[in-house]
């Protein structure tokens, strides 16, 4: 078999990895464009080591070696994937933008999406009973 | 054009082909499903050029456990199940032209460069047997760097994901604040 195949096959698997990274919006399509990625390394490292005849089969063994790394990172990255849909009630990574240099649209784009679901909640209540008398705030604690 | 090479043609196509699908499909279930037939059109071609133990970990580690991983973080983070197009963001065509140009240089690269590069396939290169011996004679070092690194991953991700470890979030707390202002 010529190198030329399982080289071509993961460089394109690459790209695909790459396009995936950048094109999608929902973290968990990118960790899988990630992955996608270390295939494509892993698919070179096993070609390599074959055509080599490496002796200590060091490309078969880095190879399992970066599976067990994308495991770790899959596990790792779904576990901050859930902390940031806890905390913002979202996973899109365009929305994730706190950190960015420019802040006029940022400023403006933020608070409208993450403000509300916090802030809103807690305000409802105390007008309800600030209106509607004393019974309905503790008949909705005794509830929760 | 052996018949190692078609086989190996057709998983390439496969693997590829279902990739793309991961990347563009609209649908975000159907996105781990088809990450599992590229994982085993990948396996098949590890099988093809006799690296079966890599084949076997492929199809348990990623088929087995990565991907249901991926379906429970779909799953924890309600996304939306159906059809959905707010999977792409808008830089979807500059994406498309990066990825064009990484895959155009590489394979240009790559086929100038090993064009003449034969590869004999022997069967009994990759078999548990040797592979192990490999691992625990020469790799044993990085071998138990990397059950410790493991170890490290699988705690941070439980530290990470609990609600009682650390310090305390800022959203109980003014929900306590507002009950106790209530409360008074």
């Amino acid at each position: 078999m010529h190198v030329v195949y399982p080289a071509v096959v993961a460089a394109l698997l690459f790209s695909v990895g790459i396009y995936g990274v950048l094109a999608r919006r929902n973290a968990i399509l990118v960790l899988m464009s990630v992955v996608l990625m270390l295939s494509a390394v892993n698919l070179n490292l096993v070609a390599f080591d074959v055509w080599l005849r490496d002796r200590l089969h060091g490309g078969q063994a880095l190879a399992l070696f970066t599976i067990v790394i994308a495991a770790a990172e899959a596990g790792l990255g779904l576990a901050i994937a859930l902390l940031v849909f806890r905390t913002r009630r979202t996973i899109d990574v365009d929305a994730l933008n706190s950190l960015r240099e420019d802040h006029e649209p940022a400023a403006a784009a933020e608070p409208a999406e993450t403000e509300p679901p916090v802030q809103a909640e807690p305000v409802q209540p105390a007008e309800a009973g600030a209106e509607g008398g004393l019974e309905t705030p503790s008949a909705e604690r005794g509830t929760q | 054009m052996t018949a190692q090479e078609i086989v190996f043609l057709l998983l390439g196509v496969v693997t590829v082909g279902s990739a793309v699908l991961v990347v563009t499909t609209r649908q975000l279930v159907h996105a781990a499903l088809w990450l599992v037939v590229s994982f085993g059109g990948l396996a098949g071609s590890y099988l093809v050029l006799t690296a079966e133990f890599v084949a076997w970990a492929q199809v348990l580690i990623y088929v087995g456990a990565v991907v249901v991983l991926l379906l429970f973080g779909i799953m924890l983070t309600r996304a939306p199940i159906g059809r959905s197009d707010a999977l792409d963001s808008g830089n979807r065509w500059a994406a498309l032209a990066v990825a064009t140009a990484t895959a155009g240089v590489l394979v240009t690269v790559v086929v100038r460069g090993f064009k003449d590069a034969y590869l004999p396939l022997r069967a009994g290169g990759g078999t548990a047997g040797v592979i192990g011996s490999s691992v625990f004679r020469a790799w044993v070092l990085p071998f138990e760097v990397l059950s410790v690194l493991l170890l490290a991953a699988l705690i941070g991700a439980i530290v990470l994901s609990r609600t009682d470890v650390g310090p305390q979030r800022p959203e109980p707390s003014d929900d306590h604040d507002d009950q106790g202002r209530e409360d008074a």
